[in-house]
C-alpha cells in the first residue's frame, strides 16, 4: 500500500544514515572535538560534547531527512489544485513522540548533573560556595579583573601579585576569580574554564591541567572599550619550572608586594562610587 | 532595453544610491579615529626614537569642544601640543618616552601597579630621580602597554603645590617630567591605557575619559 | 473635538490652503512638539544639575538632563501626534468618540488613526526602516571583522556598533510579527471590527517610532559600551549614549506591554459567536501566547532600567557592589525580561509558519491541539529557565542542575511545534510558492537553532561556549533563522491582501534563495568559531581563525545583498508595476482571504458566525463502518 511504503522508506533512509553518521560523530568526530585535552576539565567536555552531538545528530537527521523525503515525494503537480487527505492527527503517534523526546531530554539532564558534580563545576565558576570540592590539597591562585587586564596573585607565595598565569600540571588549582570594576570573565581556552568576575563576589574554579601547554587567557564578558584586547596566554609548566618562576617573580615584584592589600577574597577599592 | 528593464534598473540604481549615501555617513562615524603622530627622531647620542607626551587635568575647549574638562594624554608633533593617542614608532628599536605629568593624583585602584615593568633597566626617572616603583597613591595616570609588557606608573602634582594647570596645553605650570625607555619587536598595533581612575564624575573612576579612544588610550603602531 | 467633527469627518474643501492644512493634531506638530521638549527637559535638567544653559558648549555628562529631554520630547511628540486629544476631551466631559481619521486618504498613515489595519501598515514600514538601519550596523561590524586586529573602526565606534545592531533588531523585531500582522489580521481572523483599544494600538506603534530615532541619536552623545544586554555595572560607568539606551528599552518595553494587553483584550473578548477557543486559527494562539509574555515580562524591564538610570543620576547603589548593590541583580532581573523576550521572538514564528502550512500543503493542520500546547508550555516554562545565562556567572551552585533541568524541559513543547510541521506535511500536495520556501526555510533554521540550544543548555558544556560566538549562531539561527524568516514569509503570503498587489516571483525567489543560502553559510561557522575560542564583541581575535571569519564576512555581505534584493522587489513591485492581485490568490479558507481586497473600513458587512476552524482542506479519509480513522480536532 502506498502508505506504508512512505512510512517504511522513510524510516529506513533515517535509520541508514544515522547508523552511518552516529559512529562517524562519536569516533572520527569526538576526539577532535573543542576545547582540547589538555585539562581533566577539558577531557570532560570533550565527553560531554561527544555525548551531546550524538544525541543531536539523530534528531537533526530525522528533521531534515524528513523535509527533503516531504520535498521531494508529497508534491502538487505541476498546475495541479489536488488537496492532501485530510488528517488532523494520530493520538498514538503524538503520544510516541512526547514520551520520546521527554525522555530524551531528561536523560540529557541527568546526565549533565551527574557530569557537572562528578567534573567539580565541569571548569565554570561554582560562585563562592561550590557543591562538591576535590580533596586532596590544592594549589590556590586569585584572578583579578580589572579595566582591561588580568593580574594574577598567589595567596601561598606571599600573597604575590604577577601579570602573567603559570601553572604547574598534574596538580589540582583553585582559582578565585574576582573583579574590582564592572563584570568581566575569565576564559582559558585550551584549560576549559570560564568564570564571571563580578565585583564583590568570589568565583571559585578547580581545574587540573594535564599536559605542558600555552593556552589562550580572553575575557568573556563585555566590560568596556578594551574587552577584545583583554587576552593574554598562560603557561601550563613542570613543577620545578613552576617553582622557579614563582621565586623570581616573588623577588621582582618586592616593591609591589609591599604596597599591596593583604590578600582577601574580594575587594574594594577605592573610588567605588563616582570618583570625585 | 524593455520598459520594464528600465523600471527596474532605475530602481535598483536609486535603491543602491540612497543606500551608498547612507552606508557612507555612518561608516563615516564608525572610522573617526584621532590622527597617528610619528614619533620624532631621538637626539643621536642615544639612538631610537622620541616620543614626548604630556597629561593633563582638563583638555579645554580648544582641543575638545564637546568634552572640554576630560583629562587627557596629548603628543608633541613639531613643536606644537597635539591631541592625539595613536603614535607610530619603528620596530625592533628602542623608545625615548618623556612625559610631562600636569595632572594632581588620584591614587590606584590597584597598587600593584605602581611598580615599573617592562622599561630598559626596568626603571622610571621622575624629576631626575630614578626609581623602580612610587607610593600607589601617588599615581595621577599610568603609560601600559600590556601587550609589550610595559607598566609605567606616573606620579602627580601635589595637591598644594602653586601654578597648577587649567587648560591644555599647559605651560610653565606645575608638573613632574618623567622619562623612560623601552624596546620595541614585531610590527603591530599594541594598544595602551591609563589604569589609574582619573576619570572625574564616573563610578570606579573608569568611564568618560578612560573609556574613549583619544583620551586616555590609544595605539601603538610600531611599523 | 467637537462632536461632530468625529462623528463624520468631512472632506476637507480643495483649495485650503497650505498652512491651514499643516496646523492641527500631525506628524509636522509631533515633530516641533517633540524637539520642543527636548529642549525643555534639557533646560529643566541643567536647572537639577547646576549647570548653565550653554549646552551648546559645555555639552558634558549631564545625564538628567538628557533623560529628561528624552522623556519629554516623547511627550511633545505624542501630545503632537493627538493622543492626549482623547483624554483630556473626556476630562472635560465630552462625549466618546470612537474613530479618528480614519477616512482621510494616504494622509492618515502618518499620524494617528484607530484603523487596525492602518496601524499595521504603519508597523511594517516603520519596523522594515529600523530592521534596515540594524543590518547596516551588522554589515560595518563585519567589514571590521574581515582583519583578525582592528582595522578601520574605532574601540569605541566598533562597541557601539555591536551594540546599536544587537538593541535595534531587539527592540525592533520584538514587535515584527504582532506589529504589522497581527494588528492587522487579528481582528478580521476573530471575525471583529476592530481591536479592544484602537488609540493604544496607535500608541504602540508611535510609541516604538521614537524610541528608534531616540536609539540613533546615540551616536550624537558617544553610543554605548555595554551591547544590547546593557549589564550593570558598566552601564553605569558609561557616556551619555547610554541613556539613549535605557529611553529606547523603556518606550519598547511600554510600547510591548500595551501591544499585548490589547492583543489579549481582542481574542478574549472580541471573537465572533461560535469562535471557540478550539476554532481559533493557530496564528491567533501564537499572538495570544506571546503577548501573556509580553504583559508579564516586559514591566520587569521597565523597572531594571528605570534602576540602572537611577544608579547613574542620583548615584544610588543598585547595582554597584561597593555601594552595597549587586550587579547580579541586574544580570538577573535583565534576564527574567530578557528570557521570555526572546520567546516573544520565537512564538509567532511557530503561528506564522503554522497557519501557512495548510494553505499551501493543502492539508489541515495536523495536530492543532498539540501545536497549542506546545506554545502555551513554551510560554509558561519560559519564565523558569532564565538562569541559564548565568551558569558561570558564579550563581549558587545548587541553582544550576535546577535550571539545566528546566532549560532542557522547555525543548519539549518546542518539539510539539516540529512534530506539528512535519505532520502537515506528510502525504501534503505541497506547492512551493515564496512564502512556503520561507516556511521551510523556518524549519532547516529553528531546528538547527534549537539543537545548539541543547548544548548551551548543558552546563558543562556551556563552560566553553558561554560568552563566545557559538551563542550568537544559535540565536542568531533562532532569532533571524526564525523569526525574520517568518517575517518574510508573512510579507510576501499578506501583502496581496494589505495592498492588493502583487510582488515580483522571480526577484522574490532570488531573495529566499540568496537569503537562505548566504544565511547558514553566515551563521554556521560561528558555531565553530565559538568553539574555537572566540568570544563575543570583540573586534581582535586570533590569527588562526582569520580566515574562517573572512568567509563569514563575505557569506554576510551577499545576505545584506539580498536584502538589497528585497528592497528593489518591494519598490518596484509596489510602487512602479503594480500587478493588481486577485483576492484570494493561495486559495486560503482563512477567514482574512474572504473579505475582499482591499479591506472594507470596518471589515465586514455583517459579523460572521463561525462553524469550523479554518483548516477544512483536504480530502476526508473514508469511514466504512466504524473504521479507525483519526478523530478530527486532535
Amino acid at each position: 500500500m502506498a502508505e506504508t511504503n512512505h512510512a517504511r522508506r522513510f524510516v529506513t533512509i533515517w535509520l541508514v544514515c544515522s547508523l552511518v553518521a552516529l559512529p562517524l560523530v562519536i569516533f572520527v568526530l569526538g576526539p577532535i572535538l573543542p576545547p582540547g585535552k589538555a585539562s581533566a576539565e577539558a577531557s570532560g567536555q570533550v565527553t560531554d560534547n561527544t555525548v551531546l552531538l550524538a544525541m543531536a545528530t539523530p534528531v537533526l537527521l530525522l528533521v531534515v531527512i524528513y523535509l527533503f523525503y516531504a520535498i521531494i515525494a508529497f508534491r502538487q503537480p505541476k498546475g495541479g489544485v489536488l488537496e492532501g487527505p485530510a488528517v488532523r492527527g494520530d493520538a498514538r503517534l503524538q503520544t510516541a513522540w512526547i514520551v520520546i523526546t521527554s525522555v530524551l531530554v531528561l536523560s540529557l539532564a541527568a546526565y549533565g548533573t551527574i557530569r557537572l558534580e562528578q567534573g567539580y563545576g565541569a571548569g565554570s565558576g561554582n560562585g563562592p560556595t561550590p557543591l562538591v570540592v576535590p580533596k586532596g590539597p590544592k594549589l590556590q591562585v586569585q584572578v583579578i579583573a580589572q579595566q582591561w587586564a588580568f593580574t594574577y596573585r598567589y595567596p601561598s607565595y606571599g600573597g604575590v601579585e604577577t601579570t602573567h598565569l603559570e601553572l604547574p600540571v598534574g596538580q589540582t588549582v583553585e582559582l578565585h576569580v574576582t573583579s574590582i570594576d564592572v563584570i568581566h570573565s575569565f576564559w582559558a581556552y585550551q584549560l576549559g574554564i570560564k568564570a564571571d568576575a563580578n565585583p564583590g563576589v568570589d568565583n571559585i574554579i578547580f581545574v587540573k591541567p594535564t599536559t605542558e601547554e600555552t593556552f589562550e587567557i580572553h575575557c568573556a564578558e563585555l566590560c568596556g572599550v578594551w574587552h577584545g584586547y583583554m587576552y593574554d596566554h598562560g603557561h601550563v609548566v613542570s613543577q620545578g619550572a613552576f617553582e622557579t618562576w614563582i621565586h623570581q617573580q616573588q623577588a621582582y615584584f618586592a616593591p609591589a608586594t609591599k604596597v599591596l592589600p593583604p590578600y582577601a577574597k574580594t575587594y574594594t577599592p577605592e573610588p567605588t562610587r563616582r570618583a570625585e | 532595453m524593455s520598459n520594464t528593464g528600465r523600471k527596474l534598473f532605475g530602481v535598483i540604481a536609486a535603491v543602491a544610491a540612497v543606500g551608498v549615501l547612507i552606508g557612507l555617513y555612518v561608516a563615516t562615524w564608525a572610522t573617526s579615529q584621532p590622527a597617528i603622530v610619528v614619533a620624532s627622531a631621538a637626539p643621536p647620542s642615544s639612538g631610537g626614537s622620541q616620543l614626548t607626551l604630556e597629561t593633563v587635568a582638563a583638555i579645554g575647549p580648544k582641543y575638545s569642544p564637546s568634552h572640554p574638562d576630560w583629562v587627557s594624554y596629548l603628543v608633541r608633533r613639531n613643536g606644537k601640543w597635539v591631541r592625539s593617542t595613536v603614535y607610530q614608532v619603528p620596530a625592533n628599536s628602542v623608545v625615548h618616552v618623556t612625559i610631562y605629568q600636569y595632572d594632581g593624583d588620584s591614587g590606584l585602584r590597584n597598587p600593584f601597579l605602581s611598580q615599573v615593568q617592562g622599561t630598559v633597566g626596568g626603571t622610571e626617572t621622575v624629576d631626575g630621580k630614578t626609581t623602580r616603583a612610587i607610593p600607589p597613591e601617588e599615581a595621577s595616570h599610568t603609560f601600559i602597554i600590556p601587550q609589550l609588557g610595559v607598566f609605567v606608573p606616573l606620579p602627580g602634582v601635589a595637591e598644594e603645590a602653586k601654578n597648577q594647570c587649567e587648560f591644555a596645553p599647559c605651560e610653565g605650570t606645575a608638573h613632574r617630567t618623567i622619562t623612560f625607555s623601552f624596546r620595541t619587536g614585531k610590527k603591530g598595533k599594541y594598544r595602551w591605557q591609563c589604569f589609574v581612575p582619573c576619570a572625574a564624575g564616573f563610578i570606579d573612576g573608569f568611564g568618560g575619559p578612560m573609556q574613549t579612544f583619544g583620551y586616555m588610550d590609544g595605539f601603538i603602531n610600531v611599523v | 473635538m467637537s462632536t461632530t467633527a468625529a462623528a463624520a469627518p468631512t472632506p476637507q474643501p480643495v483649495g485650503r490652503p497650505l498652512w491651514r492644512r499643516l496646523v492641527g493634531f500631525n506628524l509636522l506638530t509631533a515633530v516641533l512638539l517633540g524637539i520642543g521638549g527636548y529642549y525643555l527637559g534639557w533646560f529643566i535638567g541643567h536647572q537639577i544639575d547646576g549647570k548653565s544653559f550653554e549646552f551648546r558648549e559645555k555639552i558634558d555628562e549631564n545625564d538628567v538632563a538628557l533623560l529628561l529631554a528624552y522623556i519629554f520630547g516623547v511627550f511633545g511628540f505624542l501630545i503632537g501626534l493627538g493622543f492626549a486629544n482623547y483624554p483630556v476631551s473626556r476630562l472635560l466631559g465630552r462625549p466618546p468618540s470612537l474613530r479618528e481619521k480614519e477616512e482621510q486618504g494616504i494622509g492618515r498613515y502618518f499620524g494617528l488613526c484607530t484603523d487596525h489595519k492602518v496601524v499595521g501598515i504603519q508597523y511594517l514600514v516603520g519596523i522594515g526602516l529600523f530592521f534596515f538601519i540594524g543590518g547596516l550596523n551588522a554589515m560595518l561590524i563585519r567589514t571590521e571583522l574581515l582583519k583578525s586586529s582592528p582595522t578601520f573602526v574605532g574601540p569605541n565606534q566598533y562597541l557601539s556598533l555591536v551594540g546599536m545592531h544587537g538593541t535595534m533588531m531587539m527592540g525592533m523585531m520584538t514587535s515584527g510579527i504582532l506589529g504589522p500582522f497581527a494588528n492587522y489580521f487579528v481582528p478580521i481572523m476573530i471575525g471583529a471590527r476592530r481591536m479592544a483599544f484602537p488609540r493604544i494600538e496607535a500608541l504602540t506603534f508611535w510609541l516604538l517610532m521614537a524610541a528608534g530615532f531616540i536609539l540613533t541619536s546615540t551616536l550624537f552623545f558617544g553610543g554605548f559600551p555595554t551591547g544590547w544586554t546593557g549589564y550593570a555595572p558598566l552601564n553605569d560607568q558609561a557616556v551619555m549614549g547610554m541613556d539613549s539606551y535605557i529611553v529606547f528599552f523603556a518606550l519598547v518595553g511600554i510600547s510591548m506591554c500595551l501591544l499585548g494587553l490589547n492583543m489579549m483584550a481582542t481574542i478574549i473578548t472580541m471573537r465572533a459567536p461560535g469562535l471557540t477557543w478550539s476554532r481559533l486559527p493557530i496564528f491567533v494562539w501564537s499572538v495570544f501566547a506571546t503577548s501573556i509574555l509580553m504583559v508579564l515580562a516586559a514591566p520587569m524591564l521597565i523597572a531594571t532600567l528605570s534602576m540602572a538610570a537611577l544608579d547613574r543620576t542620583i548615584n544610588t547603589s543598585f547595582f554597584v557592589a561597593g555601594g552595597g548593590g549587586s550587579s547580579y541583580l541586574f544580570e538577573n532581573l535583565f534576564w527574567f525580561f530578557g528570557h521570555p523576550e526572546v520567546y516573544i521572538l520565537a512564538l509567532p514564528g511557530f503561528g506564522i509558519v503554522l497557519e501557512l502550512l495548510p494553505v499551501f500543503t493543502r492539508k489541515p493542520l495536523w495536530g492543532y491541539r498539540l501545536a497549542v500546547s506546545g506554545m502555551l508550555g513554551v510560554s509558561l516554562l519560559s519564565f523558569f529557565v532564565w538562569q541559564h545565562h548565568l551558569f558561570v556567572s558564579g550563581i549558587n551552585a545548587d541553582l544550576r542542575p535546577f535550571y539545566m533541568l528546566s532549560t532542557e524541559i522547555i525543548s519539549i513543547p518546542t518539539g510539539f511545534i516540529f512534530m506539528c510541521v512535519m505532520g502537515t506535511l506528510w502525504k501534503a500536495r505541497t506547492s512551493f510558492s515564496v512564502p512556503m520556501l520561507f516556511c521551510l526555510g523556518w524549519t532547516f533554521n529553528f531546528l538547527i537553532g534549537g539543537l545548539s540550544g541543547v548544548f548551551l543548555s548543558d552546563t558543562p558544556s556551556d563552560t566553553t561556549t558561554h560568552g563566545s560566538f557559538f551563542v550568537m549562531a544559535h540565536f542568531h539561527y533562532t532569532i533571524m533563522g526564525g523569526l525574520i524568516f517568518t517575517f518574510f514569509a508573512a510579507i510576501y503570503y499578506w501583502i496581496p491582501k494589505m495592498v492588493g498587489l502583487k510582488f515580483n516571483e522571480r526577484l522574490a525567489k532570488i531573495h529566499f534563495w540568496g537569503m537562505f543560502i548566504s544565511f547558514n553559510s553566515t551563521f554556521l561557522p560561528l558555531f565553530v568559531l565559538g568553539m574555537e575560542g572566540m568570544p563575543r564583541r570583540v573586534s581582535f581575535y586570533e590569527p588562526k581563525l582569520h580566515t574562517l571569519n573572512v568567509w563569514v564576512s563575505i557569506s554576510a555581505f551577499v545576505l545584506g545583498l539580498s536584502m538589497l534584493v528585497f528592497l528593489v522587489n518591494v519598490v518596484y513591485s509596489l510602487i512602479f508595476a503594480k500587478r493588481k492581485a486577485e483576492a484570494n490568490p493561495w486559495r486560503s479558507k482563512s477567514l482574512e482571504w474572504q473579505v475582499p481586497t482591499p479591506v472594507p473600513i470596518n471589515n465586514f458587512e455583517q459579523i460572521p458566525i463561525f462553524d469550523s476552524d479554518p483548516y477544512d482542506y483536504g480530502v476526508p479519509p473514508l469511514t466504512v463502518g466504524g473504521s479507525a480513522a483519526a478523530p478530527a480536532g486532535v
